[in-house]
């Protein structure tokens, strides 16, 4: 593991600790945007630059604007008097304190995990393509119906809406 | 510490924050963030296995990654749409004065 590797995840998880814990919605927005830019610089030193780009495309691009505008729509950007946690909050921490004990142990004493690296595999856009439009062309067309009927189903929501508003 | 292994905890450490977010902060916003959060360990898992496993000229855990970012995008796009609603039902986007469906 490269140093360039560890401070690239701890920068990561650094973002993912303040966007969870920061009072303020807009602040939160900042640092997940800050932890998913270090997701994809993750991908890039794993050899998946067009995941990279792409994770930086959709996720610091779209979802960071859109968690932005529903937190503007929502009328939440400024900081709460109150508390920000719900009342179990000390059993949320100590469940997830456990899952990652778990984790951590089934990864650090595993033995299927290679122990050698192989070398680095080609993953450029055409190879990307050419497994897209070949081998796994059916999943690509399952999920772009998925999506379209999730488009579909919210353009007839705002018609009814629409016509309810009339009547 | 193999490199795989860094990875793995890394992603694990990211799940544990998410999931740690969704259960215990109170806003809508920030339990969607915590998901997102979650969604992206998981992808970053598929990619170090496909990065270190022993067949990654197959691409099958790169193109996973995509068609799960592709279903992570919809969700959040229809995640935010239902806490709109809600916030314009309700007035509130607090999820502990959203009581309708408690059983």
């Amino acid at each position: 593991m490269s140093p360039f590797f560890i401070i690239t995840g701890i920068v990561t998880l650094l973002g993912a600790v303040f966007a969870m814990s920061l009072r303020n919605l807009v602040h939160c927005a900042l640092a997940m945007a800050v932890a998913f830019s270090g997701i994809a610089a993750l991908y890039l030193q794993l050899d998946a630059q067009f995941v990279g780009f792409a994770e930086i495309l959709v996720y610091v691009g779209a979802i960071a604007i859109l968690i932005v505008f529903a937190i503007l729509l929502t009328r939440s950007g400024e900081a709460p008097e109150k508390s920000v946690l719900t009342s179990g909050w000390l059993a949320g921490i100590a469940v997830s304190a456990v899952v990652f004990t778990m984790l951590g142990w089934a990864v650090l004493n595993s033995s299927a995990i290679p122990k050698e690296t192989p070398p680095a595999p080609v993953a450029t856009v055409k190879n990307v393509g050419d497994a897209l439009m070949t081998k796994f062309v059916l999943p690509l067309e399952i999920i772009a119906a998925m999506i379209g009927a999730v488009i579909i189903a919210l353009k007839e929501e705002s018609k009814n809406e629409n016509s309810g508003r009339k009547s | 510490m193999t490199a795989l292994q860094g990875c793995l905890l890394i992603s694990a450490l990211l799940f544990a924050i998410g999931f740690a977010g969704a259960v215990t902060r109170r806003h809508a916003i920030l339990v969607l963030i915590g998901i997102e959060l979650m969604l992206n360990a998981a992808n970053l898992n598929l990619i170090a296995f496909w990065r270190f496993g022993p067949h990654p000229e197959a691409l099958t855990g790169f193109i996973f990654v995509l068609f799960s970012m592709a279903m992570a995008g919809a969700e959040a796009a229809v995640g935010l749409a239902l806490i709109i609603a809600i916030y314009r039902h309700k007035k509130t986007s607090n999820l502990d004065e959203v009581k309708e469906l408690k059983g």
